[in-house]
């Protein structure tokens, strides 16, 4: 619950004059069938027209100034409401980016959208609710008795037996529908991902003629909505009825007791009208009393999972402490690295070796060796589990997550680009750089030949995901992104599954002929990718099984070599050679 | 609001006029009912003239009609309730069915077209709101209109005089509410698209967190997302204070209602024309005339969105189907594999020609291979054989059968596919290995699966064959995805193959395993294979060379390194590294 406190900051003079101009209007609202019985019982009674035009002014005067407080209310709510979202979802979003990957891999990148959307949402409307309603329905509600038990006690009882029935009747509904609202929520998002995957599976369904079934399959999870639907209409649509049946029974009663009393001239008519209007302004604050509640639940469970996600301890951490640059003999070491994405299943062991600067460095293996795990290290969006990375000689937890990030340029195995353009997303590690860098770095990449064609060059526009640019360009535009940066490490992962092999090989020639200063981990499942690095790292289930060159690999590495001969690249001419 | 759409909702209920019929008349019974209370309070309160004056047993019978009206009217509304609910949810689970069978009729190219989010938030939300919206509408449209009518004429019998004060008085509030609605329409679309873009824009950013640590990127990234947040607040605040204030303002007139009927009825009281209880009957129906005033600017903005959002259910159910299967359109049982394509004419857009006068002949057992750099339009091909999409001139023929006059479903059936992008449904393994057989024993799946190299891996899942995969398949790695679907069409045992690389997402070593088991099922079958693996291609009978979506040469292996041209090339560059 902190987070309502620290987001509330600035706004606590909305919060509490909010409520205060909404009692007010409650109070104002309370004195009208007062006034109303003045007229009956004195005004009508002593046929004096004075004073019924008397009243009937005081009765303006309580509209207009009733009106007034309730706007002012509304005001101050919105002020506070949409002030307070706006920061709780400021606080959120940066938090959300401060996780690490194990901790969004855990939570869900869906839920973590949601969370930020809806549930900042909901308690924003939960603070606008509390400032609009939370003092005015239970004032109302109480009040109408405290006034009704002013004007006669005995009578008054009645509201003592109709009040409780009717918040039993009200809570009787909610506990049965409340959950199947859940439900009812659970099999729309069953449709949407029913809809979702017919339409991306669109050939395969068609391919084996199963239209009808999947059309069936839809149909039993619609059915099943609405027959939710409909069963939990048949409680709610209880709701106004039955209240309504207590509230007009009280109002029996009232009339039937009204007479007696009356009858021995111990009340007088405006009274029971007056005592009769109570009972119906109790009954409308109890049902708008029930639906804040609902809704109060609903930002609850929400605060609750606010809560939940900001506690949340993002497990990576710079040092705060610069760090001295100095030049140690290896650039890049692992020592003895363990890791697992799930405690107790390694994904990489015993990973050792050391990489000098400037030279050409190789992995291969097929899916799931390991490979991209290596770049998720080295970047440090996880932490090893055992061992440790050095980076010029230094242990890269030592540095702070800026500094060892700035000297990486990374090209990661799934292309995405941001909206914006070209620029905005070739200068996305490296703000400042000029239209030479950009061009230089596109040349290298082998995208400047495309960007060149499009009429606004490099300030051509991105949808999101890079959407309007083919995978080949994408995954260019990719690597022009790492080489902006003007990396000392330079990551490629699969960066060239997409690309031709004739663009493949003009890339990997220009970026030798470029980076020489640069060192360069290349990742790749192609050997005709990796077969010219300096050295050569080949990777099987987690563990590195062979290093060496190219040539020496071929003769000592079984499994180097398999990799090889499926790929069809030594044959009689490579032999030859 | 467009007649139109209502005309179409209304017939779209049409199945439920029974409970339609009975929602109305339970309506009007309620409302009646309604109204009759206040004058019986009305009068109960006369009953109560003074001290030993009550006379109870008129009071008695007043309490008893009372007493009825009470519960006719409290159970008239709850039938009204459930046969609008009924009505509602069913009619949008027609439209939303009738959505549903419009996706799966239409070509591809509509599929291809348009944003898949856009067709599932119309399934899903719009025909949601098209439910919601009917219930609010109707609940509160049907007994509303009915208490406007009948409180007027209750009104007008009563006493004309003070009844014509209320009339005066009540456009207030439809003025007022008409100012709120039209303040609050543009500040409303304004927030819709500022939620919208702050949305779009954190997804962006959540999904490509990576990115944003690996580039330093947070602060340019944060400083973004201030700028839209400040922008969703400023236009929310607004939007909600103007919607919020329609409540004050509407009891606001309300109270002035009340209180000129107070002033005027108790003038009228004192000059003898009207009772206490008369008054009070007044009172109680100032209120509830002005009620539904109130309500019918809120209901008309339901039934708007409700009505904007049927538009766009109409809007995927009216879409064009593929043509149908012509009436003498055969099935036939075998299929020799014997393809030709003859003065082929595509194109996806008019304005921009693809293919042009395609020709190929493929014998029984063939094997084609289809080549070229990314994004050549392989699956363009694909598209043509499969019938996802129909050639603009030309003819393809299968065993001399033109394809046209084929049923989709036999035509499609005589293919095995692969595709790149690999797809499973959210169920079993075992339902997905079936998915082209569902009647397929147990027996035959496990086979297929061995077949395909699966059977090794689906044992280690923690339910083996009943194992439910997730959605998008996020509980298995691409290459086990890939293995499950040549699973699939290896118990389908189709008679020509068509494979999108295939097995690039495999890991080399499994890669070995699939191939094996590929070749020994491309033996004797036409199979066209769209492959960057040089080792496929050397075998194939035809190499299609595709670049820009066009076919650029057609040959053997042998025929196409001699010509010396773009596939020499192509060949060439994979070992031109130094």
């Amino acid at each position: 619950m902190k987070l309502l406190f620290t987001n509330c900051k600035g706004y606590y003079r909305q919060l509490v004059l909010g409520p205060v101009f909404k009692l007010f209007e409650a109070v104002l609202e309370l004195l009208v069938p007062l006034l109303m019985a003045n007229i009956i019982d004195i005004g009508i009674q002593n046929n004096d027209s004075a004073y019924v035009l008397k009243q009937g002014g005081l009765l303006l005067l309580l509209a207009v100034l009733g009106a007034a407080a309730a706007i002012t209310c509304q005001y101050y709510a919105s002020v506070a409401a949409f002030g307070f979202g706006a920061s709780l979802r400021k606080q959120v979003f940066r938090h959300i980016m401060s996780l690490s990957g194990r901790e969004v891999d855990q939570i869900g990148t869906g839920s973590l959208i949601t969370r930020i959307t809806n549930d900042v949402n909901q308690v924003q409307n939960g603070v606008n609710m509390f400032i609009r309603l939370a003092t005015r329905a239970p004032f109302l509600a109480i009040g109408s008795i405290v006034m009704a038990f002013r004007i006669n006690a005995e009578i008054a009882l009645i509201f003592l037996i109709s009040t409780p029935l009717i918040i039993a009747v009200l809570y009787w509904i909610m506990k049965h529908t409340l959950p199947d609202y859940a439900n009812i929520q659970k099999s729309q998002d069953k449709l949407g991902a029913l809809s979702g995957e017919n339409l991306e599976g669109a050939r395969v369904i068609r391919a084996f003629s199963r239209q009808e079934s999947e059309k069936e399959g839809f149909n039993q999870a619609g059915d099943l909505l609405s027959s939710i639907t409909i069963r939990v209409g048949k409680i709610s649509a209880a709701l106004n009825p039955l209240t309504y049946f207590i509230a007009n029974v009280g109002i029996l009663a009232l009339l039937w007791y009204g007479a007696k009393y009356a009858n021995r001239g111990l009340i007088l008519s405006g009274d029971v009208f007056a005592m009769v209007n109570y009972m119906t302004q109790t009954l409308l604050a109890l049902i708008v009393l029930a639906n804040l509640i609902v809704q109060f639940t609903r930002a609850v469970a929400s605060t609750k999972r606010l809560s939940a996600l900001l506690e949340i301890e993002p497990c990576i951490q710079g040092n705060s402490v610069p760090k001295q640059k100095e030049e140690a003999p290896a650039f890049l070491t692992f020592e003895s690295v363990d890791f697992g994405y799930i405690d107790g299943r390694n994904a990489l062991t015993n990973i050792d070796f050391s990489i000098k600067k400037g030279k050409t460095i190789g992995f291969i293996g097929g899916t799931g060796c390991g490979k991209t795990t290596l770049a998720n290290l080295i970047l440090r969006f996880y932490d090893v589990t055992a061992g440790r990375i050095l980076l010029n000689g230094q242990d890269i937890r030592s540095y702070s997550l800026e500094e060892l990030r700035k000297t990486i340029g990374y090209v990661p195995q799934n292309v995405n680009l941001f909206f914006g353009t070209i620029r905005i997303n070739l200068c996305l590690g490296n703000p400042q750089a000029d239209d030479t860098t950009l061009w230089q770095a596109l040349r290298i990449a082998q995208g400047e030949e495309f960007v060149r064609s499009k009429p606004q060059g490099l300030d051509t526009p991105v949808e999101e995901g890079g959407k309007n640019f083919s995978g080949g360009q994408r995954q260019r535009l990719t690597i022009a992104r790492a080489l902006a940066k003007k990396p000392e490490l330079l990551i490629l992962d699969d960066s060239s599954s997409a690309l031709d092999f004739a663009t493949d090989a003009a890339l990997r020639k220009a970026l030798r002929e470029n980076t020489n200063n640069t060192t360069v981990l290349l990742i790749s499942q192609r050997a005709s990718t990796i077969k010219n690095a300096d050295c050569i790292f080949v990777m099987d289930e987690g563990r590195i099984v062979g290093r060496g060159t190219h040539q020496e690999l071929l003769t000592n590495c079984a499994v180097y070599r398999e990799i090889c001969i499926s790929q069809k690249l030594i044959d009689t001419k490579e032999d030859a050679r | 609001m467009n007649p139109s759409i209502l005309k179409r909702i209304f017939q779209a209920m049409r199945p439920y006029k029974g409970n339609l019929l009975l929602g109305c008349c339970s309506a009007l019974l309620q409302v009646l009912f309604t109204l009759i209370t206040p004058v019986l309070i009305g009068q109960g309160i006369d009953c109560l003239v003074g001290k030993n004056q009550v006379d109870f047993s008129q009071l008695t019978i007043i309490l008893m009609e009372m007493a009825g009206c009470i519960v006719l009217a409290s159970a008239f509304q709850w039938v009204m309730n459930v046969c609008i609910r009924k009505i509602s949810a069913l009619t949008a689970q027609d439209m939303r069915q009738q959505a549903f069978a419009s996706l799966n009729s239409v070509p591809l190219s509509t599929i291809d077209q348009t944003p898949h989010g856009d067709f599932v938030s119309r399934l899903v939300n719009d025909a949601d709101a098209v439910s919601e919206g009917l219930l609010q509408g109707l609940t509160q449209l049907l007994p509303g209109t009915a208490t406007i009518l009948g409180v007027l004429v209750i009104m007008f019998c009563l006493n004309p005089f003070i009844a014509l004060v209320v009339v005066l008085v009540t456009p207030l509030s439809i003025l007022f509410a008409k100012f709120v609605a039209s303040r609050t329409h543009t500040l409303f679309r304004k927030q819709a698209t500022a939620q919208g873009e702050l949305s779009a824009y954190v997804n962006e950013m959540v999904g490509g967190q990576s990115l944003v640590k690996a580039f330093g990127y947070e602060e340019s990234c944060f400083e973004r997302f201030d700028k839209i947040n400040e922008s969703l607040q400023t236009s929310s605040l607004w939007a909600v204070f103007y919607s919020a204030a329609a409540n004050p303002g509407t009891r606001f007139v309300n109270n002035i209602v009340y209180a000129c009927v107070g002033v005027f009825g108790g003038l009228a009281a004192i000059q003898g024309a009207l009772s206490v209880g008369t008054l009070s009957a007044f009172l109680t129906y100032a209120n509830q005339y002005t009620k539904p005033f109130n309500e019918v600017t809120s209901v008309l903005t339901q039934l708007q969105t409700a009505l904007a959002s049927a538009q766009r259910l109409f809007w995927v159910i009216d879409l064009e189907a593929e043509p149908q299967d012509s009436t003498d359109a055969i099935a036939p049982s075998h299929c020799n594999g014997l393809v030709e394509i003859e003065h082929v004419n595509f194109s996806y857009r008019k304005d921009i020609p693809l293919i042009q006068d395609f020709n190929l002949t493929v014998k029984p057992g063939q094997r084609v291979a289809i080549v070229g750099p990314t994004g050549c339009g392989k699956t363009t091909l694909i598209n043509l054989l499969m019938r996802f999409y129909d050639v603009d001139s030309g003819e393809i023929r299968i065993d001399g059968t033109p394809i046209r006059q084929l049923k989709r479903s036999a035509l499609r059936s005589m293919y095995g596919m692969v595709l790149q992008e690999t797809w499973l449904k959210n169920a079993t393994v075992r339902e997905n290995i079936a998915y082209g057989k569902p009647n397929a024993t147990m027996e035959e799946i496990v086979q297929a699966a061995k077949a395909a190299h699966a059977h090794n891996f689906i044992q280690r899942l923690s339910d083996g064959y009943d194992t439910i995969i997730a959605p998008g398949g996020g509980n298995l790695s691409a290459g086990q995805k890939q293995l499950l679907c040549i699973a699939r069409i290896l118990l389908c045992r189709p008679q020509m193959l068509i494979l999108d690389e295939a097995t690039s997402n495999i890991d080399t070593r499994t890669e070995m395993l699939v191939q094996a088991a590929f070749e020994k099922l491309m033996e004797g079958r036409t199979s066209f294979v769209v492959a960057h693996r040089l080792s496929t291609i050397q075998t194939a009978n035809i190499i299609l060379v595709m670049n820009a979506g066009q076919i650029v040469e057609q040959g053997t292996h042998a025929e196409l390194l001699a010509r010396g041209g773009f596939y020499a090339n192509l060949y060439n560059s994979q070992f031109a590294v130094q």
